[in-house]
């Protein structure tokens, strides 16, 4: 009786401490309202305050003593409302890099209008497919499979619900404030002070409640998804804060001017920007790696060895790549050496997950053939494979001479964003969807064929348009004539792009369209228990609860 | 060996901590010194803070994105120093708050764009780019010219800029709303003061609007000064300070 009134207690303290946060966020948004000279900043005051709220509201209707419901052991809500918020923010953010993509084939779609314009676009896609989509994606499978692995509940009562509410509203604050004009214009930090500040709180939330979910675990040791996931989180947090650190020209205003300043402003960005593509979209993606395919494969992963040996190496020497962004710039020789140095190391690990996630396959490769989840899952960590080879190649400074700031580098980065990271995270999803709403399996498979397919060659047209654009150019700019002039303009090279783009906008196309049917597949999924096609699925794709009665049915 | 890692999957602290010293190592050694090598950044001459008219056209500069097609940052390489001009140097951007060296070309490099084309060529670029490149794929911004600015918000932006290590003076700081108009009106009684405060302030009527200080002006103003600053005749790329 005691520890039932224990609980009682902490989660009546819960409440208070939920309502006070609400009610100072309120206090804090009705302020920048009132008094903010700036309409951009007012209106961000209006969602803050708004959302808080309705935050407040929720939590008074579902005051301990007056939740009957019976509670279930795992904590699964947060973890729906991220999983759709993953699916609607990729299919923008899919669909206003596509966007962007035919801008840059006919100008005249920028419309000369300030919101629609190329560079106010080009931050938006990139924030929401990165940290909307993929951020989502990773706090969705991160609190599923940190409950699964340690069996235990979610930490905290209403901390994983702030956690992913007040991510999402970072996540609008951040997209409109590029759409009005508010950035700072470090490329993956773009949002300004005040939502860079929000941002941190809901990170140490994010943090305290992963953390403190590993420490209330039944299980004796933490399993390795969730070191990867631990040291995405931790990582995050260091970057977001040194590469932020501004001087805000007034509190109710949204301009500020970053601390530092040149080449070590320079130097502070990329090493930010190449770890953000290493803990963020790497790392975290490890981590949801490592319990959906071995889940959905039935097979244990290869090697617990390897497993340790990368995870460390990854993260030590992924911090060092950076200044390879920097080559032949400004920023001292030393710092670029290393950068390169670090950076072709960087690939003996990253192959390291590359193989420990292949070869969990062993004894199970006719899945491939049967299972187009698996198949999704295991061409993603193929794009991994690909990309992370590519990545210390382009790192060299031979090849980087020739490879940066042209398309090459936009077509490396998609096969590691649209190859690795999308594929994975549509693999988690399909997984995700029917596990948590409790279905016998998918809506339907051969949907899941179709969306395999479209992907893939839109990946490939993307990415081969990006080389051939990339490299055409890259050459272009160091063509000499028979005089040892050079011999284009730089017109001249942007007119050569025109064909290749227009390939790449229509990779990126059947990409959209392949996340579409995906959407439909899922909501499908969610809204009806029939499965089309349930003989075709693998037990494997059930809720795990349900998974025993179906099992004895067939 | 392997068998010891045991004690980091049964403690979180522990793997907490281990995580955070090895991530935290490359960025300690790759960033530190960069603020205490001296050779890090060159002795230059010409390096002045902006004008509060070029800082505002920098502002919208970072605003509208322009640094998603735009660097600013010549690399050592033949064709480049052929094609924008000396190769860019730490010193260059020494008073970039955040800096602009972008990361892809979609357009080309304008580290030195100053002075490379006439005001009159970049108000036709800027309002229609395919007006005077007919291949270019740049969107236009013809808004620009329509906002007016607002000379009164510049104090509070020197000030700021001040906290972070940029030079600027008292006197600066207290001319700003005067100097941000003076330098778009040839007219103007102040134009000297803004010469003197900031050599080689290029003074003009930018947008073709008289009386008028709109965006345009401020951004026409930054993209003229753009690299002009440092006087190469008297800087010795094999002195004591080469890198």
């Amino acid at each position: 009786m005691a520890a039932i009134e224990k609980r009682q207690e902490m989660s009546a303290f819960s409440d208070a401490l939920a309502v006070l946060g609400a009610a100072l966020g309120t206090i804090l948004g009705l302020y920048l309202v009132a008094f903010s000279p700036d309409p951009v900043m007012k209106f961000h005051g209006a969602l803050l305050g708004g959302t808080s709220v309705l935050g407040a509201l929720y939590v008074l209707t579902q005051l301990t003593g007056h939740d009957t419901a019976a509670r279930e052991f795992y904590h699964d809500g947060p973890i729906k409302f991220a999983a759709v918020a993953a699916v609607f923010w990729g299919i923008a953010g899919f669909l206003v890099g596509d966007i962007i993509a035919w801008q840059m084939a006919f100008p005249w779609l920028n419309f000369d209008l300030p919101w629609t314009s190329f560079g106010r676009l080009r931050p938006l896609h990139t924030s929401a497919v990165i940290f909307a989509f993929g951020g989502n994606a990773l706090i969705a499978t991160s609190f599923y499979v940190v409950q699964r692995t340690c069996k235990a509940r979610l930490f905290g009562r209403w901390s994983p619900w702030f956690v992913v509410i007040g991510y999402n509203l970072f996540i609008v604050i951040a997209g409109t404030g590029y759409i009005l004009g508010v950035t700072q214009s470090k490329e993956y930090a773009e949002p300004e002070w005040y939502a860079d500040l929000w941002l941190t709180v809901v990170w140490v939330a994010y943090l305290v409640v992963f953390a403190g979910t590993l420490m209330k675990r039944k299980e004796p040791h933490i399993y390795v998804a969730n070191w990867f996931y631990l040291a995405f989180i931790l990582t995050i947090a260091m970057l977001h804060i040194v590469n932020n650190l501004a001087v805000p020209v007034s509190f109710a205003g949204t301009k500020s001017y970053i601390l530092f300043s040149g080449v070590q402003d320079a130097m502070t960005q990329w090493w930010y920007g190449h770890n953000a593509v290493g803990f963020f979209l790497t790392a975290g993606f490890l981590g949801m790696m490592y319990y959906f395919i071995p889940k959905r494969a039935e097979r244990p992963v290869y090697s617990y060895r390897l497993s340790i040996v990368h995870f460390w190496s990854l993260i030590f020497l992924y911090i060092w790549a950076g200044p390879h962004h920097l080559h032949y710039t400004a920023l001292p020789d030393w710092a670029q050496t290393l950068g390169a140095t670090f950076s072709i190391m960087l690939w003996m690990p990253s192959w390291g997950g590359m193989i420990n996630g292949l070869m969990t396959l062993s004894g199970a490769w006719d899945k491939l053939r049967t299972d187009p989840v698996i198949r999704m899952m295991v061409v993603s960590v193929a794009f991994y494979g690909m990309s992370t080879f590519e990545g210390p190649l382009m790192s060299l400074k031979a090849v980087n001479s020739l490879s940066h700031y042209t398309d090459w580098t936009i077509g490396h980065v998609h096969s590691g964003a649209l190859g690795w990271v999308g594929m994975i995270s549509f693999g988690a999803l399909y997984c995700l969807f029917p596990w948590l709403w409790k279905r016998r399996g998918l809506y339907s498979m051969r949907l899941v064929e179709w969306h395999f397919w479209l992907s893939t060659i839109g990946i490939l047209l993307y990415i081969t348009a990006m080389w051939v654009s990339g490299i055409l150019q890259g050459l272009m700019w160091r063509a000499y004539d028979e005089l040892g002039f050079l011999k284009y303009s730089f017109v001249e090279t942007v007119d050569a792009m025109h064909i290749p783009y227009i390939i790449r906008a229509g990779g990126g196309l059947l990409f959209v369209i392949g996340a579409l049917i995906m959407a439909y597949n899922l909501w499908r999924t969610v809204r009806s228990e029939e499965s089309v096609d349930a003989e075709n699925q693998p037990l494997v794709a059930a809720a795990p609860a349900l998974r025993s009665t179906f099992a004895a049915a067939e | 060996m392997l068998s010891k890692h045991g004690i980091f999957e049964r403690h979180t602290w522990l793997l907490s901590i281990g995580i955070l010293i090895v991530v935290a190592i490359g960025g300690l050694v790759e960033i530190i010194p960069l603020f205490y090598i001296k050779s890090t950044i060159e002795k230059v001459e010409g390096m002045r803070p902006y004008t509060p008219l070029e800082l505002t056209g920098r502002d919208i500069y970072i605003r509208e994105g322009c640094y998603v097609c735009h660097s600013q940052m010549i690399r050592s390489l033949r064709d480049e120093v052929e094609r924008y001009g000396h190769y860019s140097l730490a010193a260059e951007s020494m008073y970039d708050h955040p800096f602009q060296w972008g990361s892809k070309r979609t357009g080309p490099d304008l580290a030195r764009v100053g002075g490379k084309y006439s005001n009159s060529w970049h108000l036709a670029h800027m309002t229609n780019p395919r007006s005077v490149v007919p291949e270019s794929i740049m969107p236009g911004y013809p808004w620009l010219a329509e906002r007016k600015l607002d000379p009164e918000e510049m104090a509070e932006k020197l000030k700021t800029l001040a906290i972070v290590g940029v030079p600027y003076t008292d006197e600066m700081i207290a001319n700003a709303a005067a100097d941000l108009e003076a330098q778009s009106n040839p007219e103007a009684d102040g134009v000297e003061a803004v010469a003197t405060r900031y050599p080689k302030a290029v003074v003009g009527d930018f947008d073709g609007k008289p009386g008028e200080v709109t965006e345009l002006d401020a951004m026409i103003a930054y993209l003229q000064m753009l690299g002009t600053l440092v006087d190469f005749t008297k800087f010795d790329a094999a002195g004591p300070n080469l890198r």
